[in-house]
């Protein structure tokens, strides 16, 4: 039942936002939205994932379009030339029958038989205990199985700051 | 067919989300509202994936003695990944549109796609 | 300044123990929900907390750009530095095991608290960098290539 309500708030949040003129107004609401959905994802038992989503999406993500928008205007603009409205509707609902046509195929939601698992999951399930010897087994996915690919995430957040010193950063005026 | 529904609802409810952040991304001109568009369309991505490694009866992923299922740890690593990297194209792409305000004085596609055709505004 | 005061009392009881529990996040990784990323945020949320109430300018003056820039860099080099360390003793890339402990286990305990701390620094420096570059007022409004 709780789910269900959860579910029904996000949408209605995602709409909000989506629809709201003021920018400001629009932000606050994705940073609840980015709430709830952590809230969902700890009913889905994925407690590491909501953590990360509550501190990133909902802290660091609001922040930065705050800071954004006291650089540019805070409001969206009235009229716009192009009016793509009917188009867009048509496209989206198009896709979103494709994809619906695409879930008709997999495995029921909460299906212990699904296919994801029973390849690596189990080895890792184990593992985690044994071979590694840590307790949070996404933490051990994360820095002893597939630690290579935390190097790349580390190096994407790098990237990443090191694009926003070369874009904003002013060089102090000589003379 | 009641299966069905009961059995896959979930899903369509996370297509509806991706669709909403798929229609703010193609239908609204501000490049911010564009962004915000891209943000809800990436968390509904990642709720679509978390919930292929929910089990039945299964706790989370933290090794527990009174546990029965353990769900499957594997997407909550690369949704993980998956957030953080979110967050750093979203800071880029806000450096960027800060950058056009500054060139172009706007921050709306249709009427920097003006200013850029005129031979008297800011041509690139 | 009257309005303020309330603000700036808390913010400064608040921010050592924000930094304390993201410490808390980065270390106990391995035994609950946490680690590297999810601490290294908080951390950088408490010193965007600084800024955003007492100003920008004081905000940087704490953590200045040279302390920044260098740190976000020391994260990333101690992450690839425990790997290549793993290698040069003789095992394959940030394979722990070749750690000169004594207990495989402890070696792989040491090897992720190493890594995680290396992960906290990067994500920490890089979310208040992205901050202030985002939010920096330029001085005088000019901007550098007019």
């Amino acid at each position: 039942m709780i789910d269900i309500l959860l579910l029904t708030l996000l949408v209605l949040c995602a709409l909000a936002a989506v629809e709201m003129r003021d920018l400001l107004s629009a932000g606050l609401v994705l940073s609840g939205y980015s709430l709830l959905m952590a809230v969902v994802w700890t009913r889905l038992n994925a407690v590491d994932v909501a953590f990360t989503e509550a501190s990133v999406g909902a802290g660091i993500t609001t922040v930065l379009l705050i800071a954004a928008l006291s650089r540019t205007d805070r409001g969206e603009a009235l009229v716009s030339r192009t009016r793509r409205e009917i188009p867009s509707l048509i496209l989206i609902l198009l896709t979103g029958a494709v994809l619906v046509y695409g879930t008709l195929d997999m495995p029921d939601f909460r299906d212990p038989g699904a296919p994801a698992h029973h390849h690596v999951a189990p080895r890792y399930i184990e593992g985690s205990a044994h071979e590694v010897g840590v307790v949070n087994m996404v933490t051990a996915i994360l820095a002893a199985y597939r630690g290579y690919d935390t190097l790349g995430e580390t190096t994407v957040i790098f990237t990443a700051g090191m694009s926003v010193i070369l874009l904003l950063r002013r060089r102090k005026q000589r003379g | 067919m009641d299966e069905l529904i009961l059995g896959k609802y979930n899903y369509w409810v996370y297509v509806a989300l991706m669709m909403i952040g798929f229609y703010a991304v193609i239908a609204k001109p501000n490049l911010i509202k564009k962004i915000i568009g891209v943000n809800i369309f990436q968390t509904a991505v990642f709720l679509f994936y978390i919930s292929i490694g929910k089990v039945e009866g299964g706790t989370a992923p933290i090794v527990w003695d009174q546990a029965v299922h353990y769900d499957n740890p594997i997407p909550h690593v690369l949704i993980l990944t998956a957030i953080v990297v979110s967050v750093s194209t979203t800071a880029v792409a806000f450096a960027l549109i800060i950058k056009i305000k500054e060139r172009f004085g706007t921050i709306e596609e249709d009427q920097i796609r003006d200013l850029r055709r005129t031979p008297t505004g800011e041509e690139t | 300044m009257g309005e303020n005061i309330i603000r700036r009392t808390i913010t400064r009881l608040m921010v050592p123990f924000i930094q304390l529990f993201a410490l808390y996040v980065i270390v106990h990784g391995d035994s609950g929900p946490g680690g590297g990323f999810q601490g290294g945020v908080i951390l950088g949320a408490s010193f965007i907390l600084y800024a955003i109430v007492f100003g920008s300018e004081a905000g940087r003056r704490r953590v200045p750009a040279p302390v920044t820039d260098v740190l976000s860099s020391v994260g990333v080099l101690i992450y690839a530095g425990i790997g290549l360390l793993c290698l040069l003793l003789g095992s394959a890339f940030l394979d722990y095991r070749a750690l000169p402990f004594k207990d495989p286990h402890l070696a792989g305990h040491y090897g992720i608290f190493g890594i995680e701390i290396g992960v906290g620094l990067t994500v920490a420096a890089v979310m208040v960098t992205i901050f202030f570059e985002t939010a920096h007022r330029g001085e005088g409004g000019e901007t550098r290539d007019g």
